[in-house]
Order: structure tokens, then C-alpha cells, then sequence
């Protein structure tokens, strides 16, 4: 039963074969057996999950019922969630439990999907490997001693431990593709303002977009149906009509343009990945699809742009956690600014502590225009070589992530080389873009993720790509070992 | 441009985090760290460029002057630190 | 030497919207503490901003109002600091692109000369809770049912001289907000707030001299009183050869003194950046257009409407359209009157501001109401009342004794216009009086006021003075 996709689920429950309560109680028990080895989840919603399934199972007996109605998912513990904690991976949120629901978690729910807990992160979703996170580091399913990726890390392993057949993650500057490559599933990060942002955590507001993890496109496409729209809530929430993502999967791609950025193929790309990845733009090539070279000139300037405003935001939006209104507070503070040092110090843990500080210095009098300015113009730049190449092509491939998933512990003193593992991801959230991430094949053992990018508000065709692959490749077949 | 130990106890303290003289260095040795690479951003020229805050050319949308959130205090406030006679409670502020 | 001054204001108008700016929770003022602060306004984790539509309207009509620029393109930005009362650590403002630049505002001077004064520009932003400093346990508590409410601060060029000049400024914007319906200018409330920049510097010297800046002058007294002494203190500073420190400093209305604001705080800095959460302002010529036909009659153009029109002297059409609810007033009794606007403005003038100066009240809580007043003029005008009967009847009105009529009627007031009445009045003060009708006739006319104020006597006041003058005119001179 746990090995079904969502497409496969929804079918069985509107056929009457299974039912939602089944379902749930299966994957709770499977995530009580399995969770203690990864650490995927920080909370487990049994007994609201098993609610939500009973009401479900009423919805589909009644006729009611839409295509996720009664599907088990999990949401990432960024999103707020009315009575429920959400930590968003620190101690300074472990015990707040916010009075409102996100905008995503209040459409799934209303959809009929059922939450069956929220899933670990990096710390404020600042990191690549999920080793951030005050709750303890996530283990990839495929390889115990390796990492997830991040910062949706703990969404990506509980859908590769098929714990649940779905679960949402929010993307940044990598956070939804990165871990799903390194995972061996699909990830979908939308285009800005697609999904609401509404009652999601903010780490860094003009980048953060929320997106589905699945295992397949196919899902995908049933996911960000029921998760993208105008939010009123949301001033960058776009009203664009949302499209029937499902309806399009199927369209060949014959003749279809395919982009090969050749700045996604330089120097600190592994060997292994790029000639799964090559391999994979062969397959599409054999489905007809068209391979193109491109360029993006600027792209090696989005990792330091993207580290100058990602910060400079985070350290705005973090400033909020003061100890007075929720959140961690320091006992006995001494006076108003020990109250806020204390709790802050306590509170964040030290890559949160690093961004905050190297974002309030890029914002800083003397030093705005050298960082911040420059960054945003560096952004333009950017954001202008992907509208030219997706001029001549009509999507861009690469590889979402340079590495296989690293071991535990390999990157952690460094936070330059644990910011490389975004470098094909990062420049895609300055311009707004979509992406996804669909595997393509394994390294000794560990996932390897294709990256296609699109234009905006073309989801649709990414998960067409995307699904026209998996018809003809198994790689999203694979069951990590001791997860069958 | 790199850090002194004496700037990052002047970023902290604007960003109100309390630092222990002993994770100072190491604070400064990061953050220069960081800096140095996003220095390169200092090898592409951006004359004229129009600094990007979104991703694209949106305009705000207006919401009309209706009330829409009635009062939850109690339920805002169960998670306070401290709370008392419905005010947030925080040590003296000096005027 | 001889010192010129040089101020200029910056005043926080609270926007009368019925919800915040940037979330639907209400801004009546007075609630129990935290019940209109919703999770936007609490900064809770994952809440975002959307601009009030209404708060865009009343920034542009007062654009219109001050013949400023509307901006086509505005921006908001964030001014990131650390303070209680201050929930995401950040307050969302304007600064690069504010929605108002460049207008101005015109003060009338003692001399009754008139002065341009420049607003360089008008941001739109959100207010900050309150501390409540009363002891809870050696705590603070905050409130943040403020939080979020509409402010515009409105900062006028260095173009003021005086604390007068300062005062006048200050006062003339707080009709215009009022008249605009875009405040509601209650300073007790702090729905009007003023900082003040001063400097002073020898006359004849173009640069500016060092500035302190004066905060939270509440009231229109206070303004001027605590400019005048910084002024006065920044000269006695600069004449004994000591210099004026760039700092912001606190009135001190008890002692009547400004106080440096030492904290160890070091200077501020802001970090603006442009607000993420929010994208840029656009207002388009169609918008600017429609809230143009919402535009009242200004003061100003009311003002030349008063003297060109009514023809009022230009003292009094300063007086009556001060403030939006004198000038209300005004036209309401001038319309119950009829339209006689000379003399309603008299009566208002003379009776009505007399008595509210007396007791102290604003012209809101009148008991006399216009429909009274302009009742009141009629009877003049219609001669029922002499002026004399028509300020005995003001009294028993303020004193609530009733309307117009009911006081005429009920006090026996009504002028006596009958000339055979006033005529035997006349006769019997002549017969009466033997010897001053000598002395008259002798030649000495001051007396023809004697034998007046007789026959007023006999009627108890109610005889028609003009009447009555005619009469014992052509009695005394003719026979």
C-alpha cells in the first residue's frame, strides 16, 4: 500500500478499494517503525490524521471528493498549522503553536488531504544538508550516513522512505530540487507568487516559494493543483489562472527545445553526475526533444548575489523573535537588551546566527550599496540571461545539484562549500523562475537529480518533460534498501 | 574589506545577538569567509543596472477598509512568554 | 549679534481608516489592551502585509490638497530596529519613493501677510504599539492595538522663522487634515503628532546652523513654547561661545525646559532596504481623478469665498473657516438664516466664541446650534429683536433656557415697531422732563441721548431704537 503514488491512491480510494483510514493507519505505523532511523519528522499528527482520513473516507462515499481526498501527506514544519506546533526547526519556535493555518496547509486541507505529521528541516530552512535543524540531522534513506540535502530535507526522505506518498517543502535558493535530487525523487519548486506564501515561515520573502515532493511529475501536477492560486493574503501572490496540470502530462515532446547551459557543466561538477545527467538529455533527445546549447553568463555571480540578499532579508525577517510574544525567551532577563540577546543566542543556532549577522552587515550604513544594491542589480543580470536563453529554447536542463548526497558531518564546518551545493538551483529563484527535479539515475549507491527549468508560469510544460521521462525511465522505481 | 573582532560585537549588537567574546574570531573568520566570495560580484559591471527586488514588474493590490479580524486575543496570547492583564510583559524600558 | 531661526516640522497624521493599513483589524481607539492587534500586526511567524486601499486615497487627496506630486510609482521599505512596542522588528515606511512630494501650504502672518511654506513630501507608513510604564512587577507592558494604524508623516521644508510662524504652520495643516476628513486631529489621542526640527544662525548667513531636533510637541501651545525656548537656548549656547550638539531632545511641558534624550544607544542605523512583502504603489491618473471630485472646498478657496462673496472682513473669514467644523457651523446658520452671512458671522463672532472661550468648549459641544443662531439672526433681521434683545436671548439660549422664539415669547423681548406706541413714549419723556427740553433747546445736544435712553426706559428695551430716534428727533427739532 505504501508504495503507491498518489495518482495510484487516489484511484484506489475513489474505487472503493482501499479507504483513507487504511491507508493512514498503515503509514503511521510505518512511520513509528521507521522514523526513529531518520529523524524525518518533527511531529506526528496521528490522531488529527486519523480524523481527517474518516472524514475523507465520508467525502468519497458522499460523491464529493476531488483527487487528493483522503491522501496521506506531510507538510514541512515551516508551514503554520492552527493548534499544531510548528518549529520551523529551532529551538526558538519548539514550543509555538501558531493561531492561524498557512494558506497551502488550509487548501490541501480543504482539498480532503490528510497531514500525517510535519517534517523536519533546516534550522528557518538555512541550509543544504539538513544538519541545521535543532531537532537533530535527517539520514537519507539511500545511504543511512549520507544526508538528505536541504533544507527541505525532511520532507524529501519521508517520501523516498515511502512514509507518505507526498509532502510539501518550501524553496529558496534549492530547498525543494536539492534534496529531492538527493533523495531520488521528484521536487517541484513553482514560480513566484505561484503559491501563497501566506502563514509559511519566512526566510527570505522575495525567493521563498512553496512546492510539492512526490515521486513521480504525474503527482506533482495533481499537488500543485491544489496548492497554487491568488492568495488575498499574499501581496506577491499572482492571479494567473491555474491550468489542469494533469491534462498536459501526456503531450509529446517531439520537437521540443531543450536548453543546455553550459555554466551548468563547468568545473565542480561531479563525473558521475554529469554523465547520468548527459544521460539523461540523451533520453529526452530520443523522445524527440531537441538539445541545445545555451548561455548564462552571470550564472557564476548568483551564488554570491544569492548570499548577499537571502541574509540581508532573513536578518529583517528573523527580527521578529525577540523573546516577547512568542518564541523563546531567556530566563530572568536582566534588562530590555538582555532579553533580546539572550533569547536571540539561545534561541537561533549558528548557521541562523551567521546569516543574521552577515545580512545585517550587507545592510548597513556604509556598505548597502557595495552588497545589498549590487546584489539586486547582479539579480537583474541573472534574471536577464535566463529570459534570453528561454527565448530560444523552451526549457533549460542541468543538473539540480553538482554532488551526490555528502556524508553527515562532511560539510559542516564550512559554510562556503555547503552554500556550492546550490549553485545550479540558486540563480533559478532569483529570476522568479520554476524548476523541478526528477531523478535520473544513482552514484555509488546515492541519487542523482536532473534540473529543468522553465518560463514563468510553465509548470505545465516542466512536468510534461518531467512525465514524458518517466514513462520511459524507472529510476523513480527504486525503493532505498530496507524501505520495500 | 575584512572584519575585526570589534565590528562583528558591532553587527551582533545591531542584530541582538549576544556573542561570547571566545566564538568572536570564529564569527569573523566565517564571515570574512563569506564575504570573500561574494566579493566576486565586484568583477561584473552593473552601471546603469536597475536594482531587481522582485522577480518581476508586479503591482501592489489593494485591499478595501473592512474588518476582518475580530478579537482572538486570549488565543494570540496562549503561547506568550509572559502576558498579564492582556499587555506583553518585557523588563523596564527606560525612557 | 542678531540670530534668525529656522524650523521645520514633521507631523504624524493617524489616517482615519476604519482598519489598519496593512491588515482588517479595527483602529478605534480607547480598546482593551492587545484586542485589535491581529497576527499581521503581532508580527507572528508567516503573516504578510496587504496595503489598505483607503489609506492610498486619503494620501492622494491631501496630495491634491497641498499641490504637491502624486507619485505614479511608490515604494515601501523597511526600517529595521529593536523596540517593544515594535513587533517584526521592523516598521514598514516609505523612503526613497514616498506617494507625496513637493507641495506647500500657505500661513497667514501676525502682520496679516501670507507665507508659502514648501512640504518637501508625505510618506505613508504604520504606527508602533505603546509601553505602559505603570509597575507590573518592575515590568513593562505593551499594547499593541496601535500597532499598524495608518500614519502619515508630512515633512515641511526649513522654511519656518518663528515659533509663531511654526504654530501657524501647524495649525493651518491640522484644519486642512480635518477638512480633508483624512484625520481626525485629536493630539490628546495622538492622532496629530509633531516633531520640530530647529537651528538658529546670524542673520545673513546662508548655511544652516546645527539642529536639534524637538520631539512630541502635542499641542499647539506646547509647540511654540518649546521652540521658543530652544531657540533661546541654542542662542544663549552659541553666545557664550559654545555649540550646538546634533541630538534629539524632550519637552519637558512641567518645568517649561527641553531635555536632551542621552541614551547609550548608539547612533541609529536603520538598514532600509525596499519591503519584500509588498510590490511598488502604482496610482494612475484615473485614481488621482477620483478622489480629485472627493475633494471639499479648501479652507483657502472658503476663505475668499466668505470675503469676495459675503463680503466678511478678512479677519473674520480668517476666524470662521479655522477649523472645518467654525466654518460648518457658519454656513449651516447662515443657510437657516436665510442667507444673511454679515450678520450670523457678528453674532457668531461676538456672542457665540465669547461664550465658548468662556467656558471653555470647542465648538462641537455649542448648545446654541446653528439652526438656533440662524433663527436668532432672522429675528433681527425681521426687526422682532433689537442687537440689545438679540444678545439677551444668546444668553438664555447658552443657558439652555430654549429657542429663539420660545425666549422672545416667553421674556416679553419682542421689539415694540408700533409708532403710535413709541410715540406717546416719546411725549410723556418730553412732558416728563421740562427742564432738559430747555437746555436741548438752548443748544446743548447732548442731551437728545438722555431723552433716548428715557423712552428706552419706558419700553423696558423694546422699543425700536430707530423708531425711536426719528421720533423724538423730529418732536424735539420741530415743535
Amino acid at each position: 500500500m505504501h508504495q503507491k503514488t498518489v495518482a495510484e491512491v487516489s484511484a484506489a480510494l475513489h474505487a472503493g478499494e482501499i479507504s483513507s483510514r487504511e491507508l493512514t493507519d498503515a503509514l503511521l505505523h510505518r512511520i513509528e517503525q521507521f522514523d526513529p532511523g531518520l529523524n524525518s519528522l518533527i511531529t506526528v499528527t496521528a490522531e488529527q490524521a486519523r480524523a481527517a482520513a474518516d472524514a475523507a473516507d465520508a467525502r468519497l462515499r458522499s460523491g464529493e471528493a476531488g483527487p487528493l481526498t483522503g491522501v496521506p501527506l506531510i507538510h514541512k514544519d515551516i508551514f503554520c498549522t492552527d493548534g499544531v506546533a510548528t518549529t520551523c526547526g529551532s529551538r526558538m519556535l519548539e514550543s509555538f503553536q501558531a493561531p492561524y493555518d498557512a494558506t497551502v496547509v488550509r487548501r490541501l486541507a480543504d482539498a480532503g488531504a490528510v497531514m500525517l505529521g510535519k517534517a523536519n528541516m533546516d534550522e528557518f530552512a538555512m541550509g543544504s544538508s539538513n544538519e541545521t535543524s535543532y531537532f537533530g540531522p535527517v539520514r537519507n534513506p539511500w545511504d543511512l550516513d549520507a544526508v538528505p540535502g536541504g533544507s527541505s530535507g525532511g520532507s524529501a526522505a519521508a517520501v523516498a522512505a515511502r512514509l507518505a506518498p507526498a509532502a510539501t517543502g518550501t524553496d529558496t535558493g534549492g530547498s525543494i530540487r536539492q534534496p529531492a535530487a538527493l533523495s531520488g525523487i521528484c521536487g517541484l519548486k513553482p514560480t513566484y507568487g505561484r503559491v501563497s506564501r501566506y502563514g509559511m515561515v519566512a526566510f527570505a520573502s522575495s525567493l521563498d516559494q512553496a512546492g510539492p515532493f512526490a515521486r513521480t511529475a504525474e503527482d506533482l501536477a495533481l499537488l500543485l493543483g491544489g496548492m497554487a492560486g491568488l492568495d488575498e493574503r499574499d501581496s506577491t501572490s499572482v492571479d494567473h489562472v491555474v491550468p489542469d496540470y494533469s491534462e498536459s502530462l501526456n503531450r509529446s515532446i517531439k520537437g521540443l527545445r531543450i536548453g543546455v547551459p553550459r555554466e551548468f557543466f563547468g568545473e565542480g561538477l561531479d563525473a558521475d553526475v554529469r554523465s547520468r545527467v548527459e544521460g539523461a538529455l540523451q533520453v529526452l533527445e530520443g523522445e524527440g526533444a531537441e538539445l541545445v546549447e545555451v548561455q548564462l553568463p552571470n550564472m557564476e555571480l548568483a551564488l554570491p548575489a544569492y548570499y548577499v540578499i537571502a541574509p540581508a532579508e532573513a536578518s529583517s525577517n528573523l527580527a521578529r523573535y525577540d523573546g516577547v510574544r512568542f518564541g523563546h525567551r531567556c530566563a530572568q532577563p536582566q534588562d530590555l537588551e538582555d532579553l533580546y540577546k539572550r533569547s536571540r543566542a539561545e534561541g537561533f543556532g549558528d548557521e541562523v546566527q551567521r546569516r543574521i549577522l552577515v545580512g545585517t552587515y550587507a545592510l548597513s550604513a556604509g556598505y548597502y550599496d557595495a552588497y545589498y544594491r549590487k546584489a539586486q542589480q547582479v539579480r537583474r543580470l541573472v534574471s536577464e540571461d535566463f529570459r534570453q536563453a528561454l527565448e530560444q529554447v523552451d526549457v533549460l536542463a542541468g543538473p539540480t545539484s553538482p554532488t551526490p548526497a555528502f556524508g553527515l558531518g562532511e560539510r559542516a564546518d564550512d559554510p562556503v562549500q555547503m552554500y556550492l551545493s546550490d549553485i545550479y538551483t540558486l540563480g533559478v529563484n532569483l529570476a522568479g523562475l520554476p524548476g523541478l527535479s526528477v531523478p535520473a539515475g544513482f552514484s555509488r549507491g546515492r541519487p542523482v537529480g536532473l534540473q529543468l527549468i522553465g518560463g514563468y508560469f510553465d509548470e505545465a510544460r516542466l512536468l510534461n518533460v518531467g512525465h514524458k521521462y518517466q514513462q520511459v525511465t524507472d529510476w523513480h522505481k527504486q525503493v532505498p534498501e530496507g524501505f520495500e | 574589506m575584512a572584519i575585526e573582532a570589534e565590528e562583528v560585537q558591532q553587527i551582533a549588537h545591531l542584530a541582538r545577538i549576544r556573542i561570547d567574546e571566545e566564538a568572536v574570531s570564529g564569527y569573523a573568520r566565517d564571515l570574512n569567509g563569506i564575504l570573500e566570495f561574494v566579493e566576486q560580484m565586484g568583477s561584473v559591471d552593473t552601471d546603469g543596472v536597475e536594482p531587481m527586488a522582485h522577480p518581476w514588474d508586479a503591482v501592489q493590490r489593494l485591499r478595501p477598509d473592512e474588518v476582518t479580524e475580530p478579537n482572538r486575543r486570549d488565543h494570540y496570547q496562549s503561547g506568550a512568554p509572559a502576558v498579564e492583564a492582556g499587555l506583553y510583559l518585557v523588563p523596564r524600558v527606560v525612557e | 549679534m542678531k540670530w534668525e531661526t529656522v524650523i521645520g516640522l514633521e507631523i504624524h497624521a493617524q489616517l482615519a481608516t476604519r482598519t489598519k493599513i496593512f491588515s482588517g483589524a479595527p483602529t478605534a481607539y480607547g480598546a482593551e489592551p492587545n484586542t485589535q492587534a491581529c497576527p499581521v500586526d503581532l508580527g507572528m511567524p508567516g503573516v504578510l502585509p496587504v496595503l489598505n486601499r483607503e489609506v492610498v486615497r486619503m494620501a492622494i487627496k491631501f496630495g491634491l490638497a497641498v499641490g504637491a506630486r502624486i507619485a505614479p510609482r511608490s515604494v515601501f521599505a523597511r526600517k529595521n530596529y529593536f523596540y517593544p512596542d515594535l513587533p517584526k522588528g521592523y516598521q514598514i515606511s516609505q523612503y526613497d519613493l514616498p506617494i507625496v512630494e513637493g507641495g506647500h501650504l500657505d500661513i497667514e502672518l501676525e502682520d496679516g501677510a501670507s507665507k508659502r511654506i514648501g512640504i518637501t513630501r508625505a510618506h505613508l507608513e504604520e504606527d508602533a504599539g505603546k509601553s505602559l510604564h505603570e509597575d507590573f512587577h518592575g515590568m513593562t507592558g505593551v499594547d499593541l492595538n496601535r500597532a499598524g494604524t495608518p500614519l502619515m508623516e508630512i515633512v515641511s521644508e526649513p522654511d519656518l522663522r518663528s515659533p509663531a510662524e511654526a504654530a501657524a504652520y501647524m495649525k493651518k495643516l491640522h484644519a486642512l487634515v480635518r477638512y480633508l476628513e483624512i484625520c481626525d486631529g485629536n493630539m490628546q489621542e495622538g492622532s496629530f503628532r509633531c516633531d520640530a526640527n530647529v537651528s538658529v544662525r546670524p542673520t545673513g548667513q546662508e548655511a544652516f546652523g546645527t539642529r536639534a531636533e524637538l520631539k512630541n510637541l502635542n499641542s499647539f501651545r506646547f509647540v511654540e513654547r518649546a521652540l521658543e525656548y530652544e531657540v533661546e537656548r541654542q542662542i544663549d549656547l552659541l553666545e557664550s561661545g559654545g555649540e550646538v550638539v546634533q541630538e534629539t531632545r524632550l519637552y519637558d511641558v512641567d518645568q517649561g525646559v527641553t531635555r536632551s534624550m542621552r541614551t547609550k544607544e548608539e547612533a541609529n542605523d536603520y538598514r532600509y532596504f525596499p519591503e519584500p512583502d509588498l510590490l511598488p504603489v502604482e496610482v494612475d491618473t484615473a485614481l488621482v481623478e477620483e478622489v480629485r471630485e472627493t475633494l471639499p472646498e479648501l479652507p483657502d478657496e472658503k476663505r475668499r469665498r466668505f470675503e469676495q462673496e459675503d463680503g466678511l472682513p478678512a479677519y473674520d473669514a480668517g476666524v470662521l473657516t479655522a477649523t472645518r467644523e467654525m466654518a460648518d457651523y457658519f454656513e449651516h446658520a447662515v443657510s437657516e438664516s436665510g442667507g444673511f452671512a454679515k450678520r450670523t458671522a457678528n453674532l457668531l463672532m461676538s456672542e457665540l466664541l465669547a461664550y465658548l472661550n468662556k467656558d471653555g468648549l470647542e465648538i462641537g459641544a455649542s448648545p446654541v446650534t446653528p439652526e438656533m443662531l440662524g433663527t436668532l439672526v432672522v429675528r433681527v433681521e425681521d426687526e422682532t429683536l433689537s442687537s440689545r434683545g438679540a444678545k439677551d436671548v444668546f444668553e438664555a439660549m447658552w443657558a439652555g433656557e430654549g429657542g429663539p422664539d420660545e425666549i422672545i415669547e416667553k421674556k416679553g423681548l419682542k421689539q415694540v415697531t408700533d409708532t403710535s406706541a413709541i410715540e406717546a413714549l416719546v411725549d410723556e419723556a418730553i412732558a416728563n422732563n421740562p427742564k432738559q427740553l430747555e437746555q436741548y433747546r438752548a443748544g446743548k445736544e447732548k442731551l437728545f441721548g438722555f431723552f433716548v435712553g428715557q423712552v428706552m426706559k419706558a419700553s423696558g428695551g423694546k422699543a425700536n431704537p430707530q423708531q425711536v430716534n426719528e421720533l423724538l428727533k423730529q418732536k424735539l427739532d420741530g415743535s
